[in-house]
């Protein structure tokens, strides 16, 4: 069915007016951060990058980026092994218990993160354990590993069982249908799962709350501060946590990217060379 | 084949089963038994009186449920006629643009929700970026229009607005465009197509991205605290005081069990009635 050429403009516009609706408030964010005065009223009428040098030269700044890229960087490598194994038994594989499974992986995702991290702080303090920066490992992997397990799932599905059948016909263990099936063909999933999983959990604040103890993770600590205590400082360390995140993306794409030329090329030499 | 299947499975579930199990469930097995606790109870070696549930029914701690669940409806119908011609768009209309929608709307998930909702602060607030600048450029500004229940509805529809388009669009690319165009040709409206057709077809998406958008919106909290100005008190909220500032730890528990029956029931309700493996994309 032909969409109308003017449906199809109105609908372009309410596209491009969301995009708007959802990055002004960043604008406004980093209108802030280069704000000259102390008090801020727009319009700004003088511009200072002094609150940035501020951010960088603070040593309370470096510690909560530290706690913050430690928690998000162990909270990846995790999601992302348990979410490959899940994967697997979410979509691939026929097992009694999959559809009972499936439900679980989601339950924690659409649990108010408010209530996760305040039972797990009960939970930390009936078993005896004092909360730091790793008992909020512990609370992100609640929610990021179902996360990670259902995107990398969404690979899984389209893995075609046959392929398994024929490797296991000539003789390929379980290791083996793993690591040079499995893996290579879910890649792709793994790297999107991964990405998630560090900034879903880099930018975390609800299960951080109760979970952290005496650390504090960055976004902890700007909440704290647009609550009371407002300084630009605020905005400019919250640009610079999206400078961080961005700066990851950006980087990870490359990478992608790069190997994907690279394996096309070695590819490409190999079907040559071949006679 | 079928029983190296069965064994492989439930062998590679076992990781996030234990994970979940540790993490998950048996917390959440604590705030029950808590939420039986006498008053002020830190420990669980007590004799369960259930006395937080009736401080909870006498104290009027349903004005805060209903606000939460109110709030979270309505910001659920309106991101549902917000997002469906966008999803329409995403899955039917567009080529390169859906990626371009899709890249957006990702990457703003990955910005703090804190950050983005002080930004709403300082795009609102009076002498912030809209009305400083109208007034700037006019000489008449506005009222703010923060801490407010509709500002807060607003910062519900703001935060949620990714789990509701992209089930959407997922739905709506399960309906066949041979359908659609047949029910044309035999003469049925655009209205018509869309409640005999699409609407039906694309349930599944709108029943997921409802239930997403519904669950989450009920139990936020950050809405009301940074837009809302804790105009009004969210479930969320009396929660967490009950645990932090009122240091009573079984009413907290008995408010968390009460918030999670709620979301549970209606979550449970929806998903039984969804073929996940539809949704995601099994092929055959």
């Amino acid at each position: 069915m032909q969409t109308h050429p003017l449906a199809r403009v109105g609908l372009l516009i309410h596209g491009v007016a969301i995009l708007i609706f959802l990055y002004l408030p960043l604008v406004a964010v980093g209108f802030a951060s280069v704000s000259g005065s102390r008090y801020l009223t727009f319009p700004l009428r003088n511009y200072d990058m002094k609150w940035y040098d501020q951010a960088l030269a603070s040593d309370a700044v470096h510690n909560l980026f530290w706690v913050s890229l430690k928690v998000a960087s162990i909270v990846t490598l995790i999601s992302v092994i348990f979410g490959f194994f899940g994967a697997l038994a979410f979509a691939r594989y026929r097992w009694r218990f999959r559809l009972s499974f499936q439900k679980l992986i989601l339950f924690p995702v659409f649990f108010p993160q408010t209530v996760s991290g305040l039972a797990l702080l009960m939970w930390f303090n009936a078993v005896g354990i004092v909360p730091d920066w790793k008992t909020a490992i512990v609370a992100h992997l609640v929610w990021v590993s179902p996360i990670a397990t259902l995107i990398i799932a969404i690979r899984a599905y389209s893995f075609d069982p046959a392929l398994e059948e024929a490797a296991r016909d000539l003789g390929c263990g379980n290791w083996q249908i793993l690591s040079r099936i499995a893996l290579p063909l879910l890649m792709p999933g793994i790297i999107s799962a991964g990405l998630f999983a560090f900034l879903l959990s880099w930018g975390n604040f609800p299960l951080s709350l109760f979970t952290t103890g005496a650390d504090s993770t960055l976004p902890e600590w700007l909440y704290a501060r647009m609550v009371s205590g407002y300084s630009p400082l605020v905005p400019a360390v919250g640009i610079l946590t999206v400078l961080g995140s961005a700066l990851l993306l950006v980087t990870a794409l490359l990478i992608f990217y790069s190997l994907r030329l690279l394996r096309s090329r070695r590819f490409a030499v190999q079907v040559v060379s071949d006679p | 084949m079928q029983r190296l299947e069965r064994r492989l499975g439930s062998l590679y579930a076992l990781p996030m089963i234990g994970l979940l199990a540790i993490s998950f469930l048996a917390p959440l097995l604590i705030v029950a038994v808590f939420s039986i606790m006498p008053e002020r109870a830190f420990s669980l070696w007590n004799v369960p009186d259930f006395s937080a549930y009736l401080v909870l029914f006498q104290q009027g701690y349903w004005q805060s449920l209903l606000w939460s669940l109110g709030m979270a409806l309505a910001a659920t119908a309106i991101l549902f006629v917000l997002c469906w011609p966008l999803a329409y768009g995403m899955a039917k209309v567009f080529r390169r643009f859906t990626l371009v929608l899709t890249l957006g709307v990702v990457l703003s998930l990955f910005v703090s929700e804190n950050i983005r909702l002080f930004g709403w602060v300082l795009t609102l607030m009076k002498g912030g970026m809209l009305e400083g600048y109208l007034r700037h450029w006019t000489g008449s500004g506005f009222e703010s229009p923060l801490y407010d229940v509709p500002i807060i509805i607003f910062g519900l529809i703001y935060v949620y607005l990714p789990f509701m388009l992209f089930p959407l669009a997922q739905g709506i690319a399960m309906i066949p465009d041979d359908l659609s165009q047949a029910a044309h040709d035999l003469g049925a409206g655009r209205s018509r197509i869309f409640r005999e057709i699409e609407l039906p077809l694309a349930a599944p998406g709108i029943v997921v991205g409802s239930l997403l958008t519904f669950v989450l919106a009920a139990g936020a909290i950050a809405e009301s605290r940074l837009l809302g100005g804790q105009a009004v008190i969210v479930i969320a909220d009396d929660v967490e005081t009950a645990f932090t500032y009122n240091q009573n730890w079984p009413l907290g528990s008995a408010l968390a069990v009460m918030l999670v029956m709620i979301i549970g029931a209606i979550a449970f309700y929806g998903v039984k009635r969804v073929d996940l493996d539809a949704i995601m994309g099994r092929r055959g």
